[in-house]
């Protein structure tokens, strides 16, 4: 009896819940950013390597829009509403001649474009990591830390952003169109949706997804032009783990995973939790190849 | 893809030769020049060519994934870098620093990096496969950079360059000039081993592979083996290049294994020209004059790789073939 107590006695039972709380936040933040990928991914079969650069760019632009307006709201807006229209651009430009050819293509040239925008921004920013103060400072205490609510709000909003553009894919008329285009390409075409603006459009979407996250997740972080690759490495590996395409197996997958390298900060060094997340997805490969929610085809 | 077969002669002024003379004549014709190169270029430009060369050979590794199995490697940098702290180790253990021991340690390290992508990325295919194999590249670039005990971390490593010897014949210090020689002399050989390997039976099974992988299947070969072979191979030779980086600029730093390095090689070869094993080093040389000039015309500072970037997406769009995509049918033959 007296082991079992010591060992319960061992566990750092606040330190546990902290991560908890801690590894939600991220998990929804990564969430947002991976469906946004995923959706891509599952309609126009494109995998979008600039995403990363999306995210990094929506939290410069938010930040731009900040420093000039001094809301954080019309920051988040702002970014979302200009990363959209570049992310249009992108793909009319430079994905669009590319339908219909290797798909590898598409990642090369996605590729392409997260280069330069990552050397733009370093270029027009600097090194110098850039601060968006958080919109509300209020704090509740969580054990013996004074959590900001702000990260409270944070998953809210994200969780809020994905609930509403599913609801969107289930009622809104775009929302119809892309999902009679992920069924079926030609059918669609046939019945007279605009196939290329719906590729275009969801291109958009998936990059508004991406700089709203951005904005949202810059007050923890700071911006710099090196955010991007980290952030989209994790959102890969979330959105292999919870198959491709797959909405709802992203964000289980999301979640699962921050929750996952939180606890591992309990014991090791942050940069070396990342470890674990390298880990899931070789587990995830050696088992599960297609996904962990996706059935294994024989 | 679309260059017209070319089954007859080329005829060569009055002279009618077959493909591999021609062949043969071109290669000794450039091997010729790149020996001469060094005699006349000044210091800097001498060593700017070695360094081409050997990005040429990383960059004619990843070929032989990219081009000719159809899987598109975005972690070459992990075979690479291990290539280069396996020299590294080899170089700063064994006293006096031996050459031969480093390329072979540095092979080993790169080869175990190359077994373990391989074990787990080949099982899959296209998009899955390029994403494993950067985030494979990211997990030793983490290693490497965490372990300081071992690599020095953010620090690398720094050693002195081996003496280059061949046993019982010569002895002697690298001379810049010698240097070029010694990686010229590999990176043909190099060139030479991997022409052969795409032109044998297993190289035709691999871009049987990349034309038509449930095909290949069908017929009976064993699809993930050889496609384990397959980034075996690329990962021994993209190890060869570190192991070349690290004696001519006598360090080995985390910077290598971090994926740009892997997307510059990525660049290179659509630059050059998937497929042809020598386009990726006339990209490789594209991409690193290009880089210096602007260097030299607008300032260090200058971002080089958003006009690069640039020319690189309107190369995928316009030029799918890359500079020598026409000769692309004529070189593997």
């Amino acid at each position: 009896m007296g082991a079992l107590g010591q060992f319960f006695h061992a566990i750092p039972f606040d330190l546990i819940i902290i991560q908890t709380v801690n590894g939600i936040v991220t998990g929804m933040i990564l969430a947002l950013i991976a469906s946004g990928l995923t959706l891509i991914f599952g309609i126009m079969d494109v995998v979008n390597f600039a995403h990363g650069e999306l995210f990094m760019l929506g939290a410069y632009i938010g930040f731009v829009v900040f420093v000039t307006t001094g809301s954080f709201w019309l920051a988040l807006i702002g970014a979302s509403l200009i990363v959209a229209i570049l992310g249009a651009a992108m793909q009319i430009v430079a994905l669009r001649p590319l339908i219909g050819r290797d798909p590898l293509n598409t990642i090369l040239a996605t590729f392409g474009i997260s280069l330069v925008l990552q050397n733009y921004a370093l270029w027009q920013f600097g090194p110098v990591v850039r601060k968006i103060p958080e919109p509300i400072s209020s704090q509740f205490t969580l054990f013996y830390l004074q959590y900001p609510w702000y990260r409270i709000l944070i998953t809210v909003l994200s969780a809020a952003i994905i609930g509403g553009f599913w609801l969107y894919l289930k009622y809104g008329k775009l929302g119809v169109w892309i999902r009679a285009t992920a069924q079926d390409r030609v059918m669609a075409q046939a019945m007279g949706i605009p196939v290329p603006w719906v590729y275009t459009g969801v291109f958009a979407i998936g990059a508004a997804m991406a700089a709203a996250s951005g904005v949202l997740f810059a007050p923890m972080v700071g911006v710099s032009h090196t955010m991007g690759l980290d952030w989209v490495l994790k959102a890969f590996i979330v959105v292999v783990v919870g198959g491709m395409g797959n909405l709802a197996g992203s964000i289980v997958a999301a979640i699962f995973i921050s929750l996952l390298e939180a606890y591992a900060t309990i014991w090791v060094d942050p940069s070396q939790a990342v470890i674990v997340s390298f880990v899931v997805l070789i587990l995830t490969l050696l088992f599960r190849p297609t996904g962990l929610f996706v059935a294994t085809p024989r | 893809m679309t260059t017209a077969p070319l089954d007859k002669a080329i005829p060569l002024g009055r002279l009618r030769l077959g493909h591999s003379a021609v062949f043969w004549l071109g290669f000794c014709a450039v091997t010729v020049l790149l020996i001469a190169a060094p005699l006349v270029l000044p210091e800097f430009w001498r060593r700017f060519l070695t360094e081409v060369l050997i990005w040429g050979l990383l960059a004619m590794s990843s070929d032989l994934l990219i081009g000719y199995t159809g899987m598109i490697s975005f972690g070459h940098s992990a075979f690479f870098g291990l290539g280069m702290y396996g020299a590294a180790g080899a170089l700063l253990m064994v006293s006096p620093p031996n050459l031969w021991l480093a390329i072979l340690l540095g092979l080993a390290g790169a080869a175990g990096a190359a077994l373990f992508v391989a074990f787990f990325s080949t099982r899959l295919r296209d998009i899955y496969f390029a994403i494993t194999t950067l985030i494979f590249s990211q997990i030793f670039y983490v290693i490497i950079f965490t372990w300081t005990a071992v690599t020095g971390g953010e620090n690398g490593l720094i050693f002195t360059r081996p003496h280059l010897t061949i046993p019982l014949l010569y002895n002697a210090r690298f001379t810049s000039t010698t240097l070029h020689w010694f990686v010229l002399a590999v990176v043909a050989g190099s060139y030479l081993i991997l022409h052969r390997i795409t032109q044998s039976p297993f190289g035709m099974v691999l871009q049987s592979i990349r034309e038509n992988e449930s095909r290949t299947r069908a017929i009976g070969y064993a699809v993930e083996r050889y496609k384990m072979m397959s980034v075996m191979l690329s990962g021994l030779f993209a190890g060869l290049a570190g192991v070349l980086y690290a004696i001519q600029n006598e360090f080995a730093a985390p910077d290598f294994v971090y994926f740009l390095t892997s997307g510059d090689t990525v660049i290179y070869n659509v630059l050059g020209g998937i497929g042809t094993l020598v386009g990726p080093i006339v990209g490789a040389g594209f991409f690193q004059l290009a880089r210096q000039l602007l260097a030299q015309a607008f300032g260090d500072q200058f971002p080089y790789l958003i006009p690069l970037g640039l020319v690189f997406i309107a190369t995928i769009i316009f030029l799918p073939q890359g500079i020598l995509g026409f000769a692309r049918r004529w070189l593997n033959r």
